[in-house]
């Protein structure tokens, strides 16, 4: 096991980085340029800032915000140089992402107990909750971890399969009861199993719904209270899973499936594939849930876990 | 955010007063909220910044503004009237000239495109009179494959397949001569998702549409989609050149400022709209609803069509007939539900309208409403549905011990029943709305 751990820290660093290579250049070139021939923060170059920040999905109210803290640090400090800019950037948003009180998680790992840990897994259509779910599986199976999957998505075409597919590859057990069977009797069934398992990890799968559609998020709530039924205080984590590729809706799924099931952590996927990182920002900054894993490339262990330092140094790095 | 640009522009015109001419300087702050709910809506910054230029040019060349009674107002329609304009164009359909015609699907992994092939083939069927063929392209998602062969069996659509194939090519070229063998007229490729920053992906997409030749090159996008649909939609543009775009996931609360920028960044028409799983809700791209849309303003247009498309003529005279000579009953009452119910889902409805989308946020409007009235009158005789007068005390026993509801509770139903007719008959002879309206609102304790 602490092979696997040394093993991952190296490569984990570079695929962070690779990952977000997109938003980072982008980023920083923006930014570079906005800068470019100045050397004393003013209106113009705030306003560039602006720009900078909302191209990258951060959205308008956190970009206020961090605009009109620099503001006053400008104002503070009478002048400030363009050149300090970039540190004065970087801590702002280090406060940001620090002022929801999250722990930064050093890497998969489940409490001692209890046992089995169950986790259930919920987001709006096509964000890629099976493929997370699959790649979690996969981080605690080589960890020694015993872990079942329950194919919970028992109406999208062919999602128990592609479910099936994934617990093969994470080399996990996996529950099902074939297609269009109520997701509450899964959920519930599959409680039972990795309890008479021995399992260590459930994790739920569910259909991906929109989270306007009040009767298929009232559903969501009676998934979980069968959950609770079979084992009581489960599920230990509801993870729910956004794609980063999503601009300001990311902000009301967030919302509506934190009222619909009491979230208690975020994936975000396909970090890799945007330029827009930005939505971790407005998520940390308007939300107290966490962001616990983040997705940065298709390969079955490119999900990881998120830590904030890690992500603001290969910002700005 | 958007609720409020009327109350926010009609805030920053207010300091006008008293000036009788439009200026750089005066209007700078009903753009500047224009600029930001078009942010909020998700349309790219520099689009949104170039967008509101010209916005700008337009008003202070507008004579009148300053004498409207709300320039906040106008300036909305000058707003209207060029994104209508921008998501406009030529809304021409789709290309299926071709032995076989050939329809090719992209996009990014997650948007939507093996629904949507689903949906578009549903369509070509049921409404073009086509035999489409189905082509499941996508050899590295797991289960993709299983899952447009299912949806291929939902609608009775062939679908083209080789499991152990890996060469999307390949399988692309022997579909085509699977189509021509079997005279299907209308091919449909479902490709792989891909990420635009994966080259190998991108080359992919590109030999595939080299070597097919599409007639019809869709770029299919969720329109949720943040500041990135600019880049991605370019991307996908040097790749294969696509013919039209396609926005899914409409049926969300999303704004979907992308249909602007992906308009703006390649100048390709927006060709289908694609809201819910239902494989037959695949709508036409209205410029001027989208634009209704990501200015907040509810889309009155598609909740009409929407009822009329369900609206049979020949049941309604009937309907009407019977109101008029009292003789609504439980059956009339039964399809009515039905009737609401083929609409769609009811917060999705009731959502279009205009000024709704905040105010229904956290009101509970749930389908299973119905849920109890139905069990009800499925627990009636057919005479009993037929002769409402029939129901005495001893009949409604038997419906309570049938639907698993108290007495009371069918008690309670027929009484509403009776009332909502009586409210139909004083309609249809024209007594006044004030009555309907107070019993409208009697009729609301029963609800679930």
């Amino acid at each position: 096991m602490s092979f696997f751990n040394k093993f991952f820290t190296r490569e984990k660093k570079e695929d962070l980085n690779q990952g977000l290579e997109k938003t980072k250049t982008s980023f920083f070139t923006k930014l570079t340029k906005a800068i470019a021939g100045k050397d004393k923060v003013d209106e113009e170059v705030l306003d560039e800032l602006e720009n900078v920040l909302i191209t990258s999905d951060v959205g308008l109210p956190t970009t206020v915000k961090i605009i009109e803290r620099i503001e006053a640090r400008v104002a503070r400090d009478k002048f400030l140089n363009t050149a300090e800019l970039n540190g004065i950037l970087r801590d702002e948003i280090v406060n940001l992402l620090s002022e929801n009180n999250t722990v930064d998680l050093e890497d998969y790992d489940l409490p001692a107990q209890p046992r089995p840990q169950v986790m259930l897994v919920v987001g709006v259509n096509g964000v890629g909750k099976t493929t997370t779910i699959g790649k979690i599986a996969f981080q605690h199976t080589i960890r020694d971890k015993k872990v079942v999957l329950g194919a919970g998505d028992t109406f999208r075409a062919a999602a128990v399969d592609q479910l099936k597919i994934w617990s093969e590859r994470a080399g996990c057990l996996f529950f099902s009861k074939g297609m269009n069977v109520d997701p509450a009797a899964v959920a519930y069934e599959t409680v039972d199993f990795a309890l008479s398992h021995q399992c260590d990890l459930a994790i739920i799968d569910t259909a991906g719904r929109l989270h306007t559609k009040l009767n298929l998020m009232n559903e969501l709530g009676k998934i979980k209270r069968s959950i609770s039924k079979r084992l009581e205080g489960a599920p230990h984590e509801v993870l729910l899973v956004l794609d980063a590729t999503t601009g300001q809706n990311a902000i009301e799924q967030a919302k509506h499936f934190s009222e619909a099931t009491d979230v208690t952590a975020i994936a975000l996927t396909k970090l890799d594939g945007t330029a827009k990182g930005g939505i971790v920002l407005a998520i940390s900054d308007q939300f107290k849930i966490p962001i616990k894993y983040i997705g940065v490339g298709e390969g079955l262990d490119k999900l990881q876990i998120f830590n904030k330092k890690a992500f603001v140094d290969s910002l700005f790095e | 955010m958007f609720e409020s640009i009327h109350d926010n522009l009609d805030n920053a015109f207010k300091f006008l007063r008293g000036e009788n001419k439009l200026t750089e300087l005066n209007i700078a702050e009903a753009i500047k909220e224009i600029r930001r709910a078009l942010v909020g809506a998700d349309v790219n910054y520099k689009i949104a910044k170039e967008f509101t230029d010209k916005v700008k040019d337009k008003a202070l060349g507008t004579e009148n503004v300053l004498k409207a009674v709300k320039p906040g107002e106008l300036m909305i329609k000058i707003v209207f009237d060029e994104l209508t304009e921008l998501m406009g164009g030529q809304s021409a359909g789709i290309n299926l000239k071709g032995e076989p015609g050939i329809v090719l699907v992209a996009g990014l992994q997650g948007s939507g495109k093996t629904t949507f092939s689903a949906k578009l083939a549903n369509y070509l069927k049921t409404k073009k009179g086509k035999k489409p063929l189905l082509v499941a392209c996508d050899v590295y998602r797991p289960a993709a494959i299983d899952q447009l062969s299912t949806l291929g069996e939902q609608i009775n659509v062939a679908v083209f397949k080789e499991p152990d194939n890996k060469n999307p090519l390949e399988i692309a070229h022997k579909a085509l001569a699977f189509a021509r063998q079997n005279h299907h007229d209308v091919v449909i490729v479902d490709t792989a998702g891909r990420t635009t920053l994966d080259d190998a992906m991108m080359t992919e997409i590109r030999e595939i549409k080299e070597a097919i030749h599409p007639t019809e090159s869709l770029f299919v996008v969720d329109s949720m989609i943040g500041q990135d649909a600019v880049t991605t939609a370019a991307a996908f543009h040097e790749a294969i050149n696509y013919d039209g775009v396609v926005l899914t996931k409409l049926d969300g609360d999303t704004r979907g400022g992308a249909a602007l920028s992906i308009k703006y960044t390649v100048g390709k028409p927006i060709k289908f709209i694609s809201m819910g799983e239902k494989l037959d809700t695949l709508d036409v791209f209205y410029p001027d609803r989208m634009a209704q849309r990501i200015l907040g303003m509810g889309d009155i247009v598609s909740l009409v069509e929407k009822a009329q498309e369900q609206f049979d003529e020949k049941e309604a005279k009937a309907l009407e007939k019977k109101i008029r000579k009292n003789k609504f009953d439980f059956n009339d009452f039964l399809s009515q539900i039905n009737q609401i119910k083929k609409m769609g889902d009811l917060k999705n409805l009731v959502s279009m309208m205009p000024g709704m989308g905040k105010a229904l946020k956290d009101v509970d409007i749930n389908d299973s409403a119905f849920k109890k009235v139905e069990s009800i009158i499925q627990s009636m005789t057919p005479t009993e549905r037929a002769n409402p007068e029939l129901l005495n005390m001893n009949r409604k026993n038997r419906i309570a011990r049938g639907c698993g509801q108290s007495v009371h509770e069918i008690t309670a139903f027929i009484k509403q029943f009776d009332q909502m007719k009586q409210m139909m008959q004083q309609l249809s002879t024209g007594k006044g709305m004030g009555t309907m309206m107070k019993q409208m609102q009697n009729m609301r304790g029963f609800q679930g």
